[in-house]
């Protein structure tokens, strides 16, 4: 039985995909349209009621929200693959934080920025300006902090990577590329080494290179 | 006797709310370290090195030091799993994926709009800060839509992860708390039948009410 990912077009399902990768756990996708609505459809909202994307399946197991599906897999696969949750419970509590961290720190701000210039137009709507300029402030703040963080470790959760560093990759990559924002990763030094490393692992090329 | 640990931020903060209410919940002593937000307390340097944005909570225990309330909930869990409500992060792989799954739909769909309308119900006027119309309205829309998937879920399930109450429950209940507390939109929540049985049902904890208390407390003279 094969874990099936819906939406491989999309960032939240890499952030997925990225890890069943690292875990070498063997999956397949399914298309889901974001710009014709087929996350609206009645049969996709039986799998995700919030009209989200991803959610996935394996077997009669069901389960949505990117952030759960990876700690499950990486919980699960735990002797196989990449270790992605440190080695203690100390470490795992560090590499909560730093998901957390991205989940609520992070994410809104580079969410909103992804929405307007990526989104908008192909929604037929205007791109907000003090929206887009807003989030952009509020995100070079979070990476001013990840600029001290990782003066001190290589990682966010310490010298290890993990779940915490996994979780960026999908919409980091959507700032560096189409935004056209790589500025923000390039101008801090610590960042920047940090990008380059985890965005070199063979398994996020691998995501890049199929979706 | 193992030292307690220590939760620092206000007694009225909701992210506080929630690592006090599952230490309550897990039977795990604990000092609660009050900061003076009003005074700029959680942006002073001693403060921003336990906790590098400035937020609130920040917990310390023997072996570590760490923050994001959630993340301070699992490691209690984990760390501590014979004491207290065992179950309270599952009891195997399965529940604990739905816990998870459910603690990440409070985090990313429940609480941006709730957060949002308790600022601006609650909090704003008593900062003298000037209400926003246009915001209150797309967060009273936008939490509608979630608690409308909330009302279809607990009318299969008597909780959001399953049969028990979980850390995903628990999770809800500060803003939840304040909303109906402390607004005059609380029927938001309890005018959806299932929603508000639910409501009633893990407001009426021993853990919440302890904590409900201790807010009080922070009032009084």
């Amino acid at each position: 039985m094969v874990v099936k990912v819906y939406g491989p077009a999309y960032a939240s399902p890499k952030r997925v995909i990225v890890c069943l990768i690292e875990k070498q756990i063997e999956f397949e996708t399914a298309p889901v349209d974001l710009i014709k609505g087929e996350h609206r459809n009645p049969e996709y909202l039986k799998l995700q009621p919030f009209g989200a994307l991803p959610v996935i399946q394996d077997g009669d197991f069901t389960l949505y929200e990117s952030r759960a599906i990876i700690r499950y897999y990486a919980e699960k696969y735990r002797s196989q693959g990449t270790e992605l949750l440190g080695k203690t419970i100390e470490e795992r509590g560090l590499v909560e934080q730093w998901l957390e961290v991205e989940a609520h720190n992070y994410h809104p701000p580079i969410y909103e920025m992804t929405v307007q210039l990526l989104f908008a137009s192909k929604l037929g709507l205007s791109v907000d300006e003090k929206l887009v300029k807003k989030s952009e402030e509020k995100l070079g703040k979070v990476l001013d902090v990840y600029e001290e963080r990782l003066s001190k470790s290589n990682y966010l959760a310490g010298d290890f990577f993990s779940l915490a560093d996994l979780s960026h990759l999908p919409f980091t990559q959507y700032l560096v590329g189409p935004m056209e924002k790589e500025y923000m990763i390039r101008d801090r030094k610590h960042v920047s080494a940090w990008w380059d490393d985890i965005s070199n692992r063979p398994s996020w090329k691998k995501v890049l290179e199929l979706y | 006797m193992a030292t307690p640990v220590k939760v620092y931020g206000p007694p009225l903060s909701t992210a506080v709310c929630r690592v006090v209410a599952c230490l309550l919940e897990k039977d795990v002593e604990f000092q609660l370290i009050s900061l003076n937000m009003a005074k700029g307390d959680h942006k002073k340097p001693d403060f921003l090195k336990i906790q590098p944005f400035g937020q609130v909570p920040a917990f310390q225990d023997e072996k570590i030091s760490l923050f994001e309330s959630r993340a301070i909930c699992r490691y209690v869990c984990e760390n501590y799993p014979e004491k207290g409500n065992k179950g309270l992060f599952g009891t195997n792989p399965l529940a604990k994926a739905s816990i998870d799954q459910w603690l990440e739909a409070e985090g990313q769909s429940f609480n941006p709009p709730s957060s949002a309308l308790v600022f601006q119900l609650a909090l704003a006027p008593r900062m003298n800060i000037k209400q926003d119309e246009g915001v209150i309205k797309q967060n009273e829309e936008k939490l509608a839509k979630v608690l409308d998937v909330y009302e279809k879920r607990l009318g299969e399930s008597r909780f959001l992860a399953g049969d028990e109450f979980s850390l995903a429950d628990l999770s809800h209940l500060p803003n939840a708390h304040y909303l109906v507390n402390a607004t005059d939109r609380g029927e938001i929540l309890t005018s959806r039948d299932n929603v508000g049985r639910w409501w009633g049902e893990i407001s009426n904890r021993d853990s919440w009410k302890k904590v409900v208390d201790m807010q009080k407390q922070q009032h009084s003279p």
